[in-house]
């Protein structure tokens, strides 16, 4: 008796050795599968990507005087950086709250039986597809200085403004960012607000609790990553408007539309390096510390609901 | 009972209020892609009358202004010449939209195909190493262009590709935004298909070509219109990558702007001819765009 189970114990262990190294070759072999993707991220992204750290550190590429982090205390004492991170960071607080929210009540909305909404559906995502300089005529017409926004606002009796040229100039490009952002954190929504178990829901509804009760204690912790995630993405777009106001105002907007990349694509023309290194690897930094924040926040509010 | 039929009129009232706004909501987005093809067809003269204290570089001298600037939904005249005068007289746009099309071509088959392999590789088997540089391409997706364009120049530089196509298309092939969606949706096909492939003595490389690349077909698709949308839609690398004499081998996108200031008059058929390709793939596959989008939400996988 104690000869057998003995016997099947070892015979167990082989075959378990022998399962695993039939695994590590299987694992070799799979391997080879995302080789050119890594050797191309590695040349092309994580290799340069050191060079650009070291780049930072050292006071030009030629001599490589290691600097310690003196780069970056010339980079924050740049008045032009500051002025681009400032527009930056205004403009994302403005954008980006306003990119979750929209989205979120259409979404809701057209989770509901509405006549149409497909329809809807269709027109509010469709300017996903739509490249933005395809429309920047549009919004010259709106919002230039003589376009049909300042008529309408003199014939209600206001004075014109100057939309591209002042202090709402801010304003033109969140229209532009919401119109074309919109959709896409949409579809998001209703992923996430369709994969929301209905006999929760139902449940909820049956113990009396009302439509907001419902929304603020069952959906939204359920929605939470879904929230986190179109936050991220709106930050990481709302450093991408640079675009929008590009198309729109060209190499030297007004003050208050002056952002990172145009900074950015002073220092390339220059080619200034140690304020192009410090300046990718500052923002890097500061992408990281927003998404792990962020990311902080969804695992105390999701906590409940975790698999 | 009573109860219950107010609670019903209260809803259906809301669900009114719910479409007026959704409706108007849809007016509003759908307006400017409306304009712009309303007003390409109308002729060089409509828009110097309309728009001519806007973009003064329409009118001549001697033509006709109006005081005020028309917003025309509807040409007085429906009018082919602007679409005329941009493909058949003026080489020049047609040439900035084949350039869209050289640069953008390769990095949507390349990426797409790169990464279904990649995909592949990490989605089999999940090590601590494997997870590891996932988290890493994660991250990398995550980070705008100001912080990814430092290196890309700088190798460019070293490569000598600098101010050629290859600047933008080979880190355009090696983004890893399709990676991370293909790979997302290949973990979710059951272990189970790819046991029993393996038991009728399947490779690695059928079960890939056979069985996991064919069941991606979908979402394929889906990725490969996301990014082709991404980069029809480029400026930034444009600017940065391909500057001096290589300014001609701009892309459409960037192109435009320049335009807008120069020729306004036909600069609302070049846009109309830019966004139709991507408007026409998106009423064709919006199941698959949507789905596709689905999949790139939420980091866990």
């Amino acid at each position: 008796m104690m000869k057998v189970t003995e016997k099947k114990r070892s015979d167990r262990r082989a075959d378990r050795q022998c399962r695993d190294t039939a695994r590590i070759k299987e694992m070799r072999r799979t391997r080879w599968f995302f080789v050119p993707s890594l050797i191309g991220v590695s040349i092309f992204f994580l290799a340069p990507f050191l060079v650009v750290i070291y780049y930072s550190l050292v006071d030009n590429p030629i001599s490589g005087d290691f600097v310690g982090l003196s780069n970056f205390i010339a980079l924050l004492q740049n008045t032009a950086f500051r002025r681009a991170a400032a527009n930056t960071a205004t403009f994302s607080l403005i954008a980006v709250p306003l990119a979750v929210i929209i989205p979120l009540l259409f979404a809701i909305l057209l989770m509901e039986k509405i006549p149409m909404k497909s329809l809807f559906r269709t027109i509010l995502i469709s300017p996903l597809m739509v490249p933005i300089a395809s429309v920047v005529l549009i919004w010259e017409v709106l919002f230039h200085n003589n376009g049909v926004v300042n008529e309408w606002l003199i014939a209600w009796g206001g004075t014109a403004i100057d939309w591209f040229k002042s202090d709402f100039s801010q304003l033109t490009i969140v229209l532009l960012y919401l119109w074309k952002n919109v959709g896409y954190n949409m579809i998001l929504f209703m992923a996430a607000l369709a994969g929301i178990p209905k006999e929760i829901t139902e449940a909820a509804a049956l113990d009396g609790a009302g439509a907001l009760r419902t929304f603020f204690r069952i959906k939204v912790p359920y929605l939470s990553s879904t929230i986190l995630f179109v936050t991220i993405l709106s930050v990481i777009n709302s450093f991408k408007v640079f675009r929008e106001v590009y198309l729109l105002t060209g190499d030297y907007p007004y003050d208050s539309l002056y952002l990172l990349q145009h900074f950015m694509n002073n220092m390339f023309k220059s080619l200034d390096y140690q304020k192009l290194s410090s300046a990718a690897i500052l923002m890097g930094i500061v992408m990281m510390i927003i998404i792990g924040i962020l990311f902080l926040i969804d695992r105390k509010l999701g906590k409940d609901i975790e698999e | 009972m009573k109860m219950k039929k107010i609670h019903g009129l209260a809803r259906t009232a809301l669900l009114g209020i719910a479409t007026v706004f959704l409706g108007a909501m849809s007016v509003l987005f759908i307006t400017p892609i409306v304009l712009t093809i309303t007003n390409s067809f109308m002729s060089q003269s409509e828009i110097a009358s309309n728009y001519g204290k806007i973009f003064e570089s329409v009118t001549s001298a001697g033509t006709y202004v109006a005081d005020r600037v028309n917003l025309k939904i509807i040409p007085d005249l429906v009018s082919f010449s602007q679409y005329e005068t941009v493909l058949l007289k003026s080489p020049d746009y047609l040439l900035k939209f084949w350039n869209s099309v050289i640069l953008v071509v390769p990095i949507v088959i390349f990426q797409t195909l790169v990464a279904l392999l990649a995909a592949y590789g990490f989605a089999r088997f999940d090590t601590k190493w494997r997870s590891g540089i996932f988290f890493a391409y994660i991250i990398l997706m995550l980070m705008p262009y100001q912080v990814t364009l430092v290196p890309n120049y700088l190798v460019a530089d070293w490569l000598g590709i600098l101010d050629t196509r290859w600047a933008i298309i080979l880190p355009g092939i090696f983004s890893p935004f399709a990676v991370f969606i293909l790979t997302k949706f290949m973990r979710r096909i059951p272990s189970s298909v790819i046991e029993a492939a393996k038991l009728d003595g399947a490779g690695e490389w059928q079960i890939f070509t056979k069985i996991c690349a064919p069941m991606s077909g979908g979402i394929v698709a889906s990725v490969a219109i996301l990014v082709y949308i991404d980069y029809w839609n480029m400026v930034e690398q444009p600017l940065v990558l391909l500057t001096n004499e290589a300014v001609d081998l701009h892309p459409l996108s960037v192109f435009l702007s320049k335009i807008n200031a120069g020729d306004a008059g036909i600069a609302f058929s070049v846009a109309s001819i830019y966004m139709i390709i991507p408007l026409l793939i998106f009423l064709y596959c919006e199941d698959s765009l949507v789905e596709g989008v689905s999949y790139s939400g939420g980091l866990k996988g």
